[in-house]
């Protein structure tokens, strides 16, 4: 079982959390224009790395947080977590 | 009592002698004593035939004395507790104490399916691999039974376990495994620095292998040192110890499993007390210092009950004052073997010889063995073993090559120990081979992991308490606490040389390797012959290591064959992984409390009790509790139930309890744009006081969830998710927002549990609602349309929500009051509605009235739906963007061929629809290419008569009027239903609205 620090409660049991996939792939695309090709790379197609891997998991049972966490997929070593609050994206996004 | 246990001595070993106990072994009666294993006091009593082997039914006995034990399983008390393949070695003796031998019959003395040692060729290695390849009706008719009834171990219970078992939490800084010398040195290391610890050992009382041998400390026994130490340990707060715990996996970041038996010494647990606990511990830094564990030689008969471990023979002569042997013989490969001899004498047994494998063992040994008139030879082999169901005689090959028979009764046998290295392989490194130790030493350690001791290779006392205390203090220090003195106590430091000799060549008989599943020397070769050269193909293909011990004394020995018969070095054949658990441990254990009622937690709502007090059956919804129907006396079944509430909604008025639906309030400057982002259909256009009917679409265009959403002010939302998405739905608005709309200002909190909510459906509920909020409250049409929401008070004093919204068809209201006032709103409600005609309805009744109406719910919402497929194509705004907008425009989703949602009902209107069924054209052939889709929802409609259905059919809505066949091979039904307008009651919808 992972203990994943998360930024605003600190190291918690995996068992609060929920998984939320990949973390590295771009937000599905804005506007009419967007190709198939662009959604289908955005919904369907995931890398499978060994080692690093960023994902998403939300802290179901604790702040209700979406977290972005850095995990090293051979050794579980966790090199990052951060939150995905407001700040940290460009108001241009929303 | 001594007269009655022949093999027991005179004085010593850690027995309380003034508590005799009374057990019984195959329904024979015996005594032991307090602080005897099962296995220390049936060799007491001069028993040593405990079991027969798992394929060859071979007799045998204790090879140890401890945990790896492969050979002494027995099945350990009767009826609903009784438990298979428990070692002998490690049960405490309690009286009254029932064990049985197993896998033997008629009896252990005399077994039939001995003569499978006779059809040895065909259990050789890979046979059950051959086997599989014989043709299959060979295997269920004939092999399988016999190969069941001849081959296995132990029985289960076949009654529930009738005991409780336990979770908990531990946290600490440092977690020392195992409290021998190495642990007990690292615990006080670590705690006089006051790091928070925990020392776990699977023995009752602390020491290790100084319980077993003759070790001084400073000079006096080293027992009592251990006592000390451990009594010190008990009286620091910032130490838990656990006894009897065995710590049985290292997970990730520091995560280990461990099993306390909290009441196996005991006949039964004390009522209320748990059997065993599962804690889950949570350190900073572990200290593992499990130990070593003794490897046996692979020779002819190695098998035989009185052939034995040495170590296990001087821990029964130390710790239990037990004689396992009046005339021994020491076969061993390595220095840390003599020493048997030396006990043996002590206990005044006689030694016949000491056979070392090793050409010129050393002088110092030699010179000390001839000063007690030690026969000794050196260079030589025990090459087999003679006697019935024990041991009578080894025969020794000499140096020169002759043979040489010594009688004896017991045989002591030292290959050398193995590290106990199993934890620090748990998180996937493989132990490395030392050759100048002969023996596997942990490899790369998981992070702050730290191995101390024997179980690191560091053999002699003095360097198990050094090596201890380092890595005690230097656990400590990393988490944050300096160091505090220690002094090292005093004690021997005389390294014991061992030798990498692992078998006997030219055995005479079996030389068995793994004891438990019956794995030889031969079934090794066979298999490197055969071509199985990877250790890990190997195992599987021979089964060695693979039995409930997962080879504790066979996996180093069966590869060191492995890499002789492949011409490698055993660096080079490399060895298996260790994976959790060490020790098996019960399933339920691991699941403690969850078990029948106790699965999950159960959800109840506030109106919960009222329903169970008139008569409603409950179904789970999720984690809810929900009243299906309630049961009148004189209704035969639940369909009289279902079929007067649906009635009595129609003709009359009804309550239903809808507290379950998730409920959600959605609040802030940005809320209607974040709600037209989540939803289909435009939210922000809704007025103040007004209910919107929403849709929520997953980003692959498919249907996520519906419900309502209620504006309850300019920048405050109330939203209802059906009961099972309620989780699900909250996950996914915060995701919408952390992650695809950071910039918005909204936020969420979940009322689900806030509100208690109920429906009130009927002709009559305007009557009824009337009542309830008073005449303040105007409710006509104009004033409070069809979805309207507003704020009142009930009764005039309890603050409720009020929204007309319907589900059922009819005219409806949903009243949502604070929860605790739930049940006082639910009798309140029945008292006022009786001159109504009131019901309260269930979740049947309500799937009823929701079917009559074309409603879609959880068999159309199934995640493989598109709005469209769902007739509510329309709900989705072509002026906005919302999540699943795109998808949900494929061509796949937007193909006119698409099952489409219609309703059915049979042509027989007497037959009953089933859901599941396919639809098939009248003549076509039942084939997958010819499916035109399928029936998602059926109910008996009292309004109509007759069974209807909801389905999604291919082209549905163009078919309507005609026939197809609602085709169910499952359930052997095969009927012709008619396509109609899925809303089968009031179309045009003026009930709803009136
Ligand atoms: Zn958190």
């Amino acid at each position: 079982m992972l203990l994943l620090p998360c930024p605003f409660c600190g190291a918690r049991a995996e068992t609060e959390f929920v998984f939320g996939g990949d973390g590295s792939v771009a937000p599905p695309p804005e506007g009419e224009n967007a190709s198939d090709a662009a959604w289908t790379e955005a919904l369907y197609f995931r890398d499978n790395p060994r080692g690093a891997h960023r994902e998403l998991w939300f802290h179901r049972h604790g702040c209700r947080r979406w977290i972005a966490v850095e995990r090293d997929t051979v050794s579980h070593a966790i090199l990052r977590a951060e939150l995905l609050v407001p700040s940290a994206r460009k108001d241009g996004q929303a | 009592m001594n007269g009655a246990q022949p093999m027991r001595l005179a004085a010593g070993g850690a027995i309380d002698r003034a508590r005799p106990l009374g057990f019984t072994f195959d329904g024979r009666a015996y005594a032991g004593f307090a602080g005897d294993t099962l296995a220390s006091a049936l060799l007491a009593n001069g028993v040593r035939l405990m079991g027969r082997s798992f394929k060859y039914h071979r007799p045998r006995g204790p090879w140890g004395a401890g945990a790896e034990e492969p050979n002494a399983l027995v099945e350990l008390r009767t009826g609903a507790r009784r438990e298979p393949n428990t070692r002998a070695t490690v049960i405490e003796l309690f009286d009254g104490l029932v064990a049985q031998s197993q896998n033997r019959w008629p009896s252990l003395r005399f077994d039939v399916m001995g003569v499978n040692g006779l059809f040895a060729p065909i259990f050789t290695a890979g046979f059950y691999y051959k086997t599989f390849m014989w043709p299959a009706s060979f295997w269920e008719k004939l092999y399988e039974p016999i190969i069941r009834r001849a081959a296995g171990l132990g029985r289960a219970a076949r009654e529930p376990d009738p005991d409780e078992y336990d979770r908990s939490h531990l946290f600490c800084d440092v977690l020392v495994i195992g409290a021998g010398p190495a642990g007990l040195a690292a615990a006080l290391a670590a705690a006089r620095s006051g790091a928070r610890v925990v020392l776990a050992d699977e023995d009752v009382r602390p020491g290790g292998r100084l319980l077993a041998e003759a070790h001084e400390i400073d000079s006096a026994p080293g027992v009592l040192w251990a006592e000390r130490v451990a009594g010190e340990l008990a009286g620091m707060a910032n130490v838990t110890l656990l006894a009897r715990t065995t710590v049985f996996g290292l997970f990730d970041h520091g995560a280990f499993a461990a099993l306390e038996r909290v009441a196996d010494h005991l006949p039964e647990p004390a009522p209320h007390q748990v059997r065993q606990r599962l804690w889950r511990i949570q350190a900073r830094r572990a200290v593992l210092a499990a130990g070593a564990i003794e490897r046996p030689i692979a020779f002819g008969g190695n098998d035989r009950p009185g052939v034995m471990a040495a170590s296990a023979v001087r821990a029964y002569l130390h710790r239990w004052a037990v004689l396992p042997g009046r005339r021994g013989v020491v076969f061993t490969a390595s220095d840390d073997g003599w020493r048997t001899a030396d006990a043996l004498l002590a206990a005044g047994a006689s030694v016949e010889a000491v056979v070392d494998a090793r050409p010129d063992p050393p002088a110092a040994l030699m010179r000390a063995a001839g000063a007690r008139g030690l026969r000794v030879h050196a260079g030589a082999q025990v090459v087999g073993t003679h006697g019935h169901l024990g041991l009578q005689a080894v025969d020794v090959r000499l140096p020169s090559g002759s043979s040489l028979g010594i009688d004896c009764d017991l045989l002591a046998v030292s290959g050398g120990w193995n590290p106990t290295v199993h934890l620090a392989s748990h998180q996937g490194a493989k132990p490395v081979w030392d050759a100048a130790l002969a023996a596997f030493v942990p490899g790369r350690l998981p992070e702050g992991l730290a191995v101390a001791g024997a179980a690191a290779g560091r053999f002699t006392l003095a360097a198990c308490l050094a090596d201890g205390a380092e890595a005690g203090r230097a656990a400590a220090s990393a988490c944050g606490h300096a160091a505090a003195p220690l002094v090292l106590p005093r004690a021997a430091d005389e390294p014991a040389a061992q030798a990498a000799f692992f078998h006997v060549p030219g055995p005479r008989g079996k030389a068995f390797v793994d004891f438990q599943n019956d794995v030889t020397v031969k079934d090794v070769k066979q298999a490197a012959r055969e071509g199985y050269r990877s250790v890990e193909h190997a195992k599987r293909y021979t089964t060695l290591g693979m039995a409930t011990d997962q080879g504790k004394t066979a996996n180093v020995v069966g590869l060191a064959i492995l890499a002789e018969a492949t011409g490698r070095s055993i660096e080079a054949t490399g060895t298996t992984i260790f994976r959790p658990p060490y020790t098996p441990v019960a399933m339920g254990a691991i699941v403690g409390h969850h078990r029948g009622r106790d699965f999950r937690p159960a959800r109840h709502t506030p109106m919960h009790d009222w329903a169970a007090e008139n008569g409603a059956s409950f179904v789970e919804v999720g984690p809810w509790y929900r009243a299906q129907w309630y049961a009148r006396p004189g209704e035969k079944g639940w369909r009289d139930s279902v079929d007067r509430e649906a009635e009595a909604v129609r003709r009359a008025v009804g309550v239903c309890d809808v507290s379950t639906l998730g409920k959600i309030e959605v609040v802030g400057r940005d809320a209607a744009a974040f709600l037209d982002f989540v939803y289909t259909s435009m939210i922000s256009t809704l007025p103040v006081g007004r209910v919107r009917y929403g849709l929520m679409l997953r980003e692959d265009g498919l249907v996520f969830d519906d419900g309502t959403c209620a504006r309850m002010g300019p920048e405050r939302f109330f939203i209802t998710t059906t009961t099972a998405n309620a989780g699900r739905v909250m996950q996914h608005l915060e995701f919408c927002h952390q992650v695809l709309k950071p910039a918005m200002d909204v936020s969420f909190l979940s009322v689900t549990d806030r509100w208690a909510q109920v429906s009130i459906a009927g002709p009559r509920s305007r009557d009824l609602v009337a009542m309830l909020v008073g005449p303040g409250v105007d409710l006509s049409t104009a004033a409070f349309p069809h979805m309207s929401a507003a704020e009142v008070e009930v009764c005039g004093q309890v603050p409720a929500r009020l929204f007309r919204l319907s589900f059922s068809g009819e005219m409806a209201y949903e009243l949502g009051v604070p929860a605790d006032f739930g049940d006082a709103l639910m009798r309140h409600i029945m008292q006022v509605g009786a001159p109504l005609g009131l019901v309260p309805y269930g979740t049947e009744a309500l799937s009823v009235l929701r079917v009559e109406k074309g409603h879609p719910a959880g068999g159309e919402l199934n995640g493989h739906t598109t709005a469209r497929d769902l007739g509510l194509g329309g709900m989705m705004s072509r002026k906005k963007d919302y999540v699943g907008r795109r998808l949900a425009e494929r061509p796949a989703f937007t193909d006119p061929a698409r099952p489409i949602l219609v309703g059915f009902k049979p042509v027989d209107r007497g037959q009953e629809l089933k859901s599941g069924a396919h639809f098939l054209d009248p003549g076509a052939e039942a084939r997958i290419e010819n499916d035109q889709g399928y029936m998602t929802s059926v109910a008996f409609s009292p309004a109509l008569g007759h069974s209807i259905g909801l389905g999604l059919l291919a082209r549905g809505r163009e078919r309507i009027g005609q026939q197809v066949r609602a085709y169910d091979p499952v359930r052997n039904r095969d009927i012709v239903v008619e396509v109609c307008h899925p809303v089968f009651i009031d179309p045009e919808g003026d009930r709803t609205r009136g």
